[in-house]
């Protein structure tokens, strides 16, 4: 038992490592990472990271890959976020919606494709949520027509939401329903779609937190060629899962403000007997779970990278991550606030500690607690699949979609 | 990167199960609950001797397997699985592991052979009454090498030959070693939450004693041995909890009610997902303790911690819910819920409760930041 890499990724981490060197950013550049000079440089380094090789290491290589292993991806990642790197506004489109493509379209439709996704040219979507449904994606409304012209294209209407990235985006992939009369898995197809097209309308979704980094997508009669379809008609939902299982594997630390930057803010606030409010008995003992839960998830992580460093695939424990780390966003953040006591209310960022985080924290965990799984999905995920119990009574898995109840 | 125990490891693990299985099914802790045995089931103790892992992690030179601490790791995980009612922890990651780090030649010489042919059960004695045992409320005195005084309660007192006792020599906090079975030591059974463990009240009257480590280090050292025996605990508890979780889903699996298994309905269904998810926050805060350990890193008193916490919350949560996924049937004495929920609350006990780990860890957490500030 050790940290240490194998002599072979040791190996592989000092190529990166050199090659980083030579070539990643010395300096933030500045600018909004989701639009103009942001976009700009995140563009030019996912180029840069391609001409090398280094944009998508698991691919194969006539695809622009390494060929390379899940760990030696991981081991890129890892050095890599040690520059100061643009944001990445790839990840859905290389993780999950390209490989959707290669696996489903014509060799035409992915010799044009790919090559541009991997180079960062040309940013995709995923459309997958629906305001008639988030966990129960298979409740997808978005219709799928064929053109009553006899020419075999479909016309698309309806409405996503939830779109990370859809403002930037060139492409998307849509699940649609193209059999209302069949019960709902058994309904629906995906096409892969143009977000320039005319009948394609983004707008950003105004986010309790102030901030809007999802859209919803309006489809007017949006046309596209039988060609766009991936896999067949009514066989939506086996693709969207094949789309799921590309999900990159989770090996990012926690996000925003953690037990440190905790620790380090109740050292300077005043506490109730004159000392320091890291002295109070009830900060100390929230601080030190916070400390196990974060240490319990990296080295969850340390041991999903053993079983790939071993060519294993990972164990269910790597599924627990989102269910901790987003409630103690929550809970953190709302703690060292109330530790400030009145003045605890303030969150503008040149009055507010840590410039604010740990407001954003408070405001931002209702967010991550749904996105990408909701803590109640992640626990059915875990119940049905990692320990084996059934799954729920389910009413609407042979009754015609038309048919089935839909409230709001 | 490689966080995980070897093959031999995982194999020596798999053995134990086994062993387990076939010489600890719980109606063994269950005979020693029941007062058939005498604190300890004696013969599982023989047994479990003769397997040779009562000397895993004691070098070859002193009669032991010369193994290292991991696989000292999976062993207790097996033993903790199995609520086995027999004094290993006391034995062997209390006393034979405090002679290992502070003890002379001659103390290693005359009691790690003898522990390691399973010949002697150890204990250690710290606490005196109610709240943690400090510098400033310890009474125990030793003079001239003879100690005086009271231990409540000692974990395996009854049964132990030596122990391990925490007093005070010329006013400082000492640690010593001292037989159990000659003259001015009295014992009285305690009566506890999880009797499958042996536990007494110690009365010494100038009692023969010998100094572990250096005159004036008790606390330091107490500190150091605690730190040691919560990762092994904590593997412990990793084998409690999981065993719990497995007992919820099974029972889960056959129970209907209102016309379907109780393990389809949510309630039930997030309730062992939440122990899964302790379980495995424990497990990773274990392994990190075991790496710890069995290099003896700097990071050993922040990694025991985070061990010994993840652990006993896990255990705790693992063993109240699995009474409640099995309902009225699980509050039955003749139901095994019990048992575990009883040792949970041992373990958690008896290196200190978690409530006092969560202040070291964070007093160790300010002094690592301040360092490196």
């Amino acid at each position: 038992m050790d940290f240490n890499d194998s002599p072979d990724e040791a190996a592989y981490r000092q190529q990166v490592r050199d090659w980083l060197d030579a070539n990643a950013p010395k300096a933030r550049i500045a600018g909004d990472p989701e639009g103009g000079d942001g976009l700009a440089a995140s563009k030019a380094w996912q180029a840069k990271k391609a001409e090398a090789g280094y944009a998508c290491i698991t691919w194969p290589k006539e695809w622009g890959g390494q060929g390379g292993t899940p760990v030696q991806n991981v081991i890129f990642s890892q050095e890599e976020a040690r520059y100061p790197i643009p944001g990445n506004p790839f990840q859905i489109g290389l993780g999950m919606c390209v490989p959707t493509v290669m696996t489903f379209a014509d060799e035409e439709t992915k010799k044009r494709f790919v090559g541009p996704a991997l180079r960062g040219e040309e940013i995709w979507s995923q459309l997958f949520s629906e305001p008639s449904g988030g966990s129960d994606v298979a409740a997808s409304r978005t219709k799928a027509e064929r053109a009553p012209d006899g020419s075999g294209d479909w016309i698309i209407s309806g409405q996503k939401v939830w779109t990370t990235g859809a403002q930037f985006s060139d492409f998307g992939i849509v699940i649609t329903r193209t059999s209302p009369d069949k019960p709902k898995h058994k309904g629906l197809t995906m096409f892969w779609i143009d977000m320039k097209d005319p009948g394609v309308e983004v707008k950003p979704i105004h986010q309790m937190s102030g901030g809007s980094g999802f859209n919803e997508v309006f489809f007017t009669d949006v046309r596209v060629k039988d060609s766009q379809r991936l896999g067949a008609v009514d066989e939506g939902w086996k693709v969207s899962l094949v789309t799921l299982m590309n999900e990159r594997l989770a090996v990012g630390g926690q996000t925003g403000a953690g037990w440190r930057q905790f620790m380090e803010a109740a050292r300077n606030t005043p506490g109730l007997d004159g000392g320091s409010a890291l002295q109070d008995g009830a900060l100390r003992e929230k601080l030190a779970d916070w400390y196990v839960q974060a240490e319990g998830l990296k080295h969850t992580r340390n041991r999903t990278m053993t079983a790939l460093s071993r060519g294993q695939t990972p164990g269910p424990e790597s599924s627990i991550g989102k269910i901790i780390s987003a409630v103690q966003m929550q809970e953190l953040g709302n703690t060292a606030i109330e530790m400030l006591d009145q003045y605890g209310i303030i969150d503008d960022p040149e009055l507010a500690s840590l410039n604010g985080a740990f407001h954003f924290s408070l405001m931002f965990g209702p967010g991550l607690r749904i996105a990408g799984g909701t803590d109640e999905i992640l626990r059915n995920i875990i119940a049905e699949r990692v320990l084996g119990l059934p799954g729920d009574i389910r009413v609407d898995k042979d009754v015609p979609f038309k048919d089935m109840p839909t409230g709001r | 990167m490689n966080f995980d125990f070897s093959d031999d490891q995982k194999f020596l693990k798999a053995e134990a199960r086994k062993f387990l299985e076939a010489n600890c099914p719980t109606s063994r802790a269950r005979g020693v609950l029941e007062g058939s045995a005498a604190g300890y089931d004696a013969a599982l103790w023989r047994s479990v001797a003769a397997q040779g892992w009562l000397g895993a992690a004691i070098p070859e030179e002193f009669g032991g397997l010369g193994l290292g601490h991991l696989e000292l790791c999976v062993i207790a995980e097996e033993l903790g699985r199995a609520v086995a009612p027999i004094p290993f922890a006391s034995t062997v990651y209390f006393v034979a592991e405090a002679v290992m780090l502070a003890g002379s030649q001659e103390q290693k010489a005359d009691l790690l052979p003898r522990i390691a042919a399973g010949e002697i059960i150890g204990a250690i004695a710290t606490s005196e009454g109610p709240g943690a045992t400090t510098a400033a409320t310890l009474q125990s005195t030793v003079t001239e090498g003879k100690l005086t005084g009271v231990k409540i309660p000692v974990t395996d007192g009854g049964i132990a030959d030596v122990a391990l006792v925490l007093a005070k020599e010329g006013g400082k906090p000492g640690l010593f070693l001292v037989e159990l079975t000659g003259e001015g030591v009295t014992r009285e059974a305690v009566k506890t939450l999880d009797p499958t463990r042996d536990a007494a009240k110690l009365t010494f009257k100038d009692v023969p004693a010998r100094r572990v480590g250096a005159a004036g280090a008790g606390m330091e050292l107490v500190e150091q041995i605690f730190d040691r025996a919560a990762v092994l605990i904590a593997f412990e508890q990793c084998g409690g909890s999981d065993r719990c979780l497995e007992m919820a889903k099974e029972y889960a699996l056959e129970r209907y009610a209102f016309g379907r298994v109780i393990a389809s309905y949510q309630a039930i269904k997030h309730k062992l997902a939440d122990m899964y998810v302790k379980n495995e926050l424990a497990r990773s805060n274990a392994y990190y303790g075991a790496w710890a350990l069995n290099t003896n890193a700097p990071e050993l008193p922040v990694a025991a911690s985070a061990a010994r916490i993840a652990a006993s919350d896990a255990y705790w949560f693992a063993s109240k819910e699995n009474i409640q996924t099995h309902g009225g049937i699980g509050f039955t004495w003749e139901m095994d819920c019990h048992l575990f929920y009883r040792r949970s609350r041992q373990l958690s006990l008896v290196a200190g409760a978690p409530r006092v780990w969560k202040e070291r860890l964070v007093s160790h957490l300010e002094r690592r930041n301040a360092a490196a500030a």
